[in-house]
């Protein structure tokens, strides 16, 4: 079985306990925090573990990339807290689980794997899109959410099935070598969470906005600028892959649309609460929502864009309450080729 | 020359007569298992003097009639087991006075569930009715003929035949009579403060009397919606989780589930509710108040609310609820089999193992739930199992299930809903005897001649 590469000297030393003292959910002193974290670190019961709403963000917190979260999650399945009701957790498990029904298709590069969210393909067309082959669904799912449910094995058991499916079904025979990720969901899974594991990936990841990044700059003479002010929210993956976060102002500069400043952005940007609504935590869910909406308001979006689907399904609804337009990034994009 | 064929069409005019062997095998047979029975004549008469003057026919000929309205019952109710006239009431569909100020709406009985909510979407939007879940072609008449229910009999006052004001009928020896306040005077508004004659006519399926016209409670139709799933694996957990949502007073439709499909939620038991409210502040504090009753649950993590994605709310969100018709066909080849029985909340769990139990020994699929009536006075626990025609061998297994599931039902302590005619023996003989001789009073009475839907309520 994969282990977490991890260093709990490295925790045991850490005097700034950053992963937990910058986390927005857990309010702890200092020397409180230190003790919980060095409990956790030690395999014991923590109150971290019952407290965390598993945002992911102490991943990108630590200063030295020893994965806090990971080993949250660790703890929290060796030692049965169950951050989801346990009938919720099992029926996702199923819900998410592999059907053994992939078949060869040949792909052309660029390749863009949709992830379970197949659903959301008509969002790949026009301009930026031109050429590309997707592929996606339940056999080829990275699985990393189930990290919201204390369960890596679950992940440890069906991501190396799901990177062989890919190679075997869409990229080998097609001789291509990069996969772009449309949800930072896998981009994370690839670039932190697979290396975290020792697990290895066989092709290049690249993230989504890294690819329509290149493809509209060299289209960049069609580009109408949109001059809106729009609101980014973060997902939680993209905590797993930190480096992206600025692709979002390089996009927005190219569509000229303008990231207003946001109490609630960059490192402290709020989770969507999906996650905390499902760990049933709904007055802390209602109350970030509006947080997070009414910081997007205030700070004078007209629009707020999303790059995870689940994200947008959680927060389209507040958003339109409070007068914004909820759209993915890949259609704000498209909005500046007149599509 | 078929002399009675004659009189129907001098009564209703040709087109609304027919005799011919395509139509007679229509009307032999519904999506049920039971065995199928042909009508000599099937008609469909216009007006309320129709239906008396095709009645009048009948009992002067001693030839059966058989009232139909969506003919979706799927227990052979419209089968006519001993021939004669079917009686297809769909074209009495107009719907002849909606009272705003007191909530009822008068309709002709085969008018479908589907028009009067349509109706009063474009012309009342502050009403609506309780519709059941069945396709929109069930008929008003035809739903309250068997006491059915829908998605406000949790809230607002049981069964769809206790939402009746009045009634009008057509009596077997062709008398029409009104039922009702609106036998007094002009208005439909209530079957009190009068001796209570309706109840001669609902939960009969048409043995005593052909239903012309309805009076039906219409309620508050409120603007905001949203829906919870409350999951958990333990199903003699269901009947406290009910119990303390109905006691919330909050939830509009509470309904229960269990069903091998998808295989994401077999073996979970699923807690639906429905809830709705005028004001965007209303909706949430109710969510809240729900939520906030099933805290100890959710608090062990043994059990909780279910996150849905926005396509499974908008689902879950629909009146009537498509699901259960969907299922309906999942073995495709148009049979489906739905046996309800009327029971006390507390049996949901042994209704639930008895369920699965019958339908593993059979070999058959099936989708489990409950309906929870009137505030948790009763729930109509439903066993639905679909199977496909052109297969004889599943169309035995279903029916050896279905007679189990009736035997089944009266040992837990239930009864048989819109009961098949082997069903309603098995509950004639566990009636009170006292009971059993004041129906055949009453059908005797009014039916002297033993022409309405025979084989029916055979006492
Ligand atoms: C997928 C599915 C879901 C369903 N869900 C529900 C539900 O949620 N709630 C529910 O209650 N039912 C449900 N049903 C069962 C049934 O379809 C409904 O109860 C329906 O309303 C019956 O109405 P109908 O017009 O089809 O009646 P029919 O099948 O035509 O008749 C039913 C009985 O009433 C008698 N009858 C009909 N019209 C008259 C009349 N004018 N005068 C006197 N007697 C009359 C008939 O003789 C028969 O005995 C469901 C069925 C299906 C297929
Ligand atoms: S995870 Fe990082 S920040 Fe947290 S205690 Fe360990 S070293 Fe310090
Ligand atoms: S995952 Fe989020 S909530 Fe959990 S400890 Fe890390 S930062 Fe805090």
């Amino acid at each position: 079985m994969q282990r977490l590469r991890f260093d709990p000297d490295l925790c045991l030393k850490c005097e700034t306990v950053d992963c937990i003292m910058r986390c927005q959910y857990i309010h702890l002193e200092q020397d409180r925090a230190k003790e919980e974290h060095d409990r956790l670190v030690r395999g014991r019961m923590s109150s971290i573990l019952h407290e965390c709403v598993t945002c992911y963000a102490c991943e990108e917190y630590c200063p030295h990339g020893n994965h806090p979260f990971y080993l949250i999650v660790e703890r929290q399945e060796a030692l049965s807290v169950h951050p989801v009701p346990v009938p919720i957790e099992k029926s996702q498990v199923v819900m998410m689980g592999p059907r053994g029904k992939i078949r060869p298709r040949e792909v052309q590069a660029p390749v863009i794997n949709m992830c379970f969210f197949g659903m959301m393909k008509g969002g790949i067309r026009g301009r930026i899109f031109e050429g590309v082959s997707t592929i996606g669904g339940p056999d080829i799912f990275c699985n990393l959410m189930f990290l919201h449910f204390a369960r890596n094995s679950t992940i440890k058991e069906r991501l190396p099935v799901m990177i062989g499916n890919i190679m075997k079904f869409h990229l080998e025979p097609s001789g291509v070598h990069e996969l772009i990720c449309y949800h930072d969901e896998c981009y994370g899974t690839y670039t932190s969470w697979a290396p975290a594991f020792g697990i290895e990936v066989p092709f290049k990841p690249v993230h989504l906005f890294d690819f329509m990044l290149k493809r509209m700059l060299d289209l960049k003479d069609e580009i109408r600028p949109l001059g809106f002010t729009v609101a980014y929210q973060r997902p939680c993956s993209s905590r797993l892959c930190p480096e992206t976060d600025s692709l979002v102002d390089d996009l927005f500069a190219l569509i000229g649309v303008q990231r207003p400043k946001r109490r609630y952005e960059y490192g402290r940007a709020l989770c969507c609460a999906g996650v905390i609504d499902a760990a049933q935590r709904f007055d802390l869910a209602e109350e970030n929502r509006r947080k997070n909406v009414e910081d997007m308001r205030a700070a004078g979006a007209q629009y707020a864009v999303f790059n995870c689907p689940f994200c947008f399904w959680t927060l389209a609804e507040p958003v339109m309450k409070a007068g914004m337009v909820p759209i993915m990034m890949s259609d704000l994009c498209l909005m500046a080729f007149g599509q | 020359m078929d002399r009675i064929k004659d009189r129907l069409e001098e009564i209703v005019g040709k087109d609304y007569v027919s005799c011919s062997a395509e139509e007679r095998f229509i009307y032999s047979r519904d999506q049920g298992v039971q065995e199928p029975s042909e009508p000599d004549y099937v008609v469909l008469p216009a007006t309320s003097e129709e239906v008396r003057e095709i009645v009048l026919l009948a009992n002067e000929a001693k030839v059966p009639v058989v009232p139909m309205g969506g003919g979706l019952v799927l227990s052979g109710l419209t089968v006519p087991l001993k021939g004669g006239i079917v009686l297809d009431m769909k074209r009495m569909n107009r719907i002849l006075e909606v009272n705003e100020n007191s909530h009822y709406a008068v309709v002709e009985a085969g008018t479908s569930q589907g028009m009067l909510d349509a109706y009063l979407r474009k012309h009342h939007p502050r009403l609506k009715h309780s519709l059941p879940d069945a396709p929109p072609v069930a008929t008003i008449a035809g739903n309250i003929a068997i006491h059915g229910s829908g998605h406000l009999s949790q809230s607002e006052g049981g069964f769809h035949s206790e939402m009746v004001t009045g009634l009008e009928v057509v009596l077997p020896t062709g008398e029409l009579v009104k039922l009702g306040s609106c036998s007094t005077v002009s208005a439909w508004f209530s079957r009190a403060p009068l001796p209570d004659l309706a109840g001669l006519f609902l939960g009969w399926n048409g043995t005593t009397g052909v239903i012309t016209k309805v009076g039906i409670k219409l309620f508050p139709r409120q603007a905001h919606h949203d829906v919870l799933i409350f999951m958990t694996e333990d199903v003699d957990a269901a009947p406290d989780i009910l119990f303390r949502v109905i006691h919330t007073g909050m939830a509009e439709d509470i309904n229960y589930a269990l069903s091998p499909k998808p295989d994401y939620l077999s073996g979970f038991q699923m807690i639906v509710i429905n809830v709705t409210a005028h004001r965007e502040d209303e909706l949430a504090l109710k969510l809240r108040i729900i939520r906030e009753s099933l805290r100890d649950y959710f608090e062990t993590k043994e059990a909780g609310f279910m996150p849905m994605p926005p396509n499974m709310k908008a689902g879950l969100l629909e009146v009537p609820q498509k699901a259960l018709s969907r299922f309906a066909d999942v073995r495709k080849g148009g049979g489906f089999e739905y046996v309800g029985a009327i029971m006390p909340l507390e049996k949901i769990p042994d209704a639930c193992r008895a369920g699965m139990e019958i339908t593993e020994r059979n070999g058959i699929t099936y989708s489990l739930g409950a309906r929870i009536i009137g505030r948790g006075h009763s729930a109509m626990f439903f066993f639905a199992y679909p199977f496909n025609r052109a297969d004889k061998d599943e169309i035995r297994r279903v029916r050896s299930a279905l007679e189990e599931t009736n035997e089944e039902a009266i040992r837990l302590g239930g009864i048989p809903w819109k009961a098949e005619a082997a069903g309603q023996k098995l509950i004639l003989g566990s009636m009170e005897p006292a009971t059993y001789e004041l129906m055949k009073k009453v059908r005797t009475l009014l039916d002297p001649n033993g022409i309405m839907n025979p084989g029916n309520w055979e006492v």
